[in-house]
């Protein structure tokens, strides 16, 4: 058990805006909830990838190639940056790789759906980025230093990747009437999982009470859902495509956007390992880490020779 | 070396242009310096953010506790004529 005047101290520090440092004494609770947390954050960066790269080599231009390739090489620098984040917290980069090849960590279930036209590399800047950025300005206030520190690093990064992807939907919503409905199909497809991003409601969040307490996380479930559907909407429709949601209607009195029954059979089924993709995103993750072992090896074997040449020098 | 085989973890410090202090702004796994310098570059300079990299391996750091952050830097605070504004000067005194 936490002392509880440590415990009352901590809150102290919390409630006072003051960040909490690696070396600070915190909860155990606090520190465990961190490492979950920023892990699967990480591995959502690395995982997400992989929808993406499906459609490098068939880019419809050099300049999409080009833009595609960097936003694919931020996003393995925001897993790197987040993992070395979990990784101030005392777990190691191999113990937070081994839970994710387990099946034991999650990462954000949005991943597990497919690609399958170019109209996806859209919807996903668009979307998929979008509501990662609404999370992801959120969480520069979290409590602990190394955390928000990651996070502002990575917004600064983010703003091009939405931009990138609408501009994607911009060009198709304008293009002949079929290139319009790949990108009504892409929205169609992406609405709901985007949606769904931001977690199970309030009410049914296992972490949030504890999480919004400790300044883990800043904002809830529902109202960060709510301010990504608000800005959204009018991007949509400013390009003639319409969402996937019958009961989608500006409310003139809580000033924002009603929106219909989310499907949380369908989220928890993906959670839970059925998606689309499941399946293929781990073992690609898996192929891809036993395929660097000899790499991995290598350059031990190099580091040595480097370090014996110096000692004896 | 053990099984943990993902290279040592370094600290990096960026000087945004030259002239400017360096700041420490992540950190990154490596296997050797010349390794772990372009790793950096390529993780924390993609946007012109550094003209400058310092890499230290994070177990060569020394730094101070914070449970014992108040009494460690108590000395800083009865000192206050090491301000200037502790100083009284004439009325009408420039430069100084
Ligand atoms: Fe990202
Ligand atoms: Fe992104």
């Amino acid at each position: 058990m936490d002392d509880p005047k440590k415990l009352a101290e901590f809150q102290e520090k919390i409630d006072a805006d003051i960040k909490i440092e690696p070396r600070d004494w915190m909860p155990e609770k606090y520190r465990q909830n961190l490492i979950r947390q920023i892990s699967q954050h990480a591995h959502s960066e690395i995982i997400g990838m992989q929808p993406e790269k499906n459609w490098l080599t068939r880019a419809p231009s050099i300049r999409a190639k080009k833009i595609l390739m960097a936003k694919i090489q931020d996003e393995a620098g925001h897993g790197l940056y987040l993992y070395c984040a979990a990784e101030t917290l005392g777990v190691s980069r191999e113990q937070v790789l081994n839970l994710l090849h387990e099946g034991k960590a999650k990462y954000s279930s949005v991943f597990n759906y497919p690609a399958i036209t170019w109209a996806d590399m859209g919807a996903i800047g668009w979307l998929v980025d979008g509501a990662a950025i609404v999370n992801q300005v959120s969480l520069q206030g979290t409590s602990y230093g190394p955390y928000s520190r990651a996070m502002v690093k990575i917004c600064m990064e983010e703003s091009f990747h939405q931009r990138q992807g609408y501009e994607v939907v911009v060009s198709l919503a304008k293009g002949t009437p079929e290139q319009k409905q790949m990108a009504q199909d892409a929205l169609n497809r992406w609405w709901w999982p985007s949606v769904m991003m931001f977690g199970p409601h309030d009410a049914e969040s296992a972490h949030s009470n504890q999480s919004l307490k400790w300044k883990i996380k800043r904002e809830s479930n529902d109202e960060l859902r709510q301010r990504f559907i608000d800005k959204t909407i009018h991007q949509g429709e400013i390009l003639g495509l319409t969402f996937p949601d019958p009961d989608l209607k500006w409310n003139e009195s809580t000033g924002h956007y009603d929106y219909g029954k989310i499907d949380w059979d369908e989220f928890w089924n993906v959670v839970k390992g059925n998606g689309p993709g499941n399946k293929q995103r781990l073992n690609h993750n898996i192929a891809a880490h036993e395929d660097g072992q000899w790499v991995r090896e290598a350059a031990i074997a190099y580091a040595d020779k480097i370090n014996s040449k110096t000692k004896t020098a | 070396m053990s099984e943990d085989n993902q290279g040592i973890l370094w600290e990096v410090f960026l000087q945004p242009k030259p002239g400017r202090p360096f700041k420490h702004v992540g950190s990154l796994h490596a296997y050797d310096k010349k390794m772990a310098m372009t790793s950096a570059r390529d993780l924390y300079t993609r946007r012109g953010e550094g003209k400058g990299i310092w890499l230290v391996k994070s177990q060569d750091i020394v730094s101070s506790h914070p449970e014992d952050g108040e009494a460690f830097f108590d000395p800083s605070n009865d000192k206050v004529y090491r301000h200037p504004t502790f100083y009284s000067i004439p009325d009408g005194v420039k430069h100084i």
